[in-house]
């Protein structure tokens, strides 16, 4: 007997918009992309507590890919971020207005 | 109120306090340092819901390997702490509050669904059951994947080759 299974859902929920409060309020690439990380995890914590919530092993493979996913996202995310750095020599994404 | 509720109560005090922390900080090292520790509390988690395999490549690949190569590029290219200006107060206000709208919300649509109130019963998925339930069911996910992670690597080393007269 552990928790009720809305308290991790709860805990996840709380972790999501935490994520979502630091990728929409930090300015700063490298804080945006951590922001989306604390997101997939708490996307993963939900899944583990699904998987034992039905006794099934879906949740458990599909956290596992989850993580596949963010590994390669935070390679290309950050090999872009220093592709932007030298052109513009900052992480503030308001000095990436090249276009206008 | 068993000993396991106890170890998930203080896991989730000790994610959230470190996340939020690690939000905030100025100072990018300790930022990804704080989020290691949240990190560890996740794996100690998933170790709690019956998943060791998990909470093992929790710690090789998020802590260990993501939250490094954050920090080798944080390290690689010079970033002044204090040069980050965060938004106005009023820009992100609305953010703050439409998420706490939704967070009440959402734990009354949780707290009152039927089934909320299941209580977790403590299981051990076998590395070897989730290996042969993975690889059986699974098989063509894994290799689209790796395909994935190939395709990722490609593109950050096209993305981070070096053109002649630049110097990072």
């Amino acid at each position: 007997m552990i928790v009720p299974f809305g308290h991790v859902l709860i805990l996840a929920g709380i972790l999501f918009l935490m994520g979502i409060f630091c990728a929409a309020v930090r300015r700063n690439l490298i804080m945006i992309v951590l922001g989306v990380e604390i997101m997939l995890n708490a996307a993963s914590i939900a899944f583990v507590g699904a998987a034992l919530r039905w006794q099934h092993l879906e949740g458990q493979v599909f956290a596992l890919f989850i993580l596949a996913v963010a590994a390669a996202e935070v390679s290309v995310g950050l090999a872009l971020i220093v592709y932007a750095y030298r052109r513009t020599g900052s992480f503030d994404p308001a000095r990436f207005n090249l276009l206008k | 109120m068993t000993v396991y509720s106890i170890i998930f109560y203080l896991l989730a005090a000790i994610i959230l306090v470190s996340t939020g922390i690690a939000i905030t900080r100025r100072n990018l090292v300790h930022a990804v340092v704080y989020l290691v520790f949240s990190f560890f509390g996740s794996a100690m988690m998933f170790y709690l819901f019956g998943a060791p395999l998990l909470a093992v490549l929790e710690v090789i690949i998020y802590a260990g390997a993501i939250m490094i190569l954050f920090l080798f590029i944080i390290m690689m290219v010079k970033v002044e702490a204090s040069e980050e200006r965060l938004f106005p107060i009023r820009q992100w206000l609305p953010i703050a509050l439409m998420g706490g709208v939704y967070l009440i919300i959402g734990a009354v649509i949780v707290s009152s669904a039927p089934g909320s109130q299941v209580t977790l019963e403590i299981a051990l998925a076998k590395p070897k059951a989730f290996g042969e339930y993975l690889f059986q069911r699974h098989w063509l996910v894994i290799e689209i994947v790796s395909l994935l992670l190939l395709i990722a690597l490609i593109g950050a080393l096209f993305l981070g080759r070096k053109k002649p007269g630049e110097d990072i």
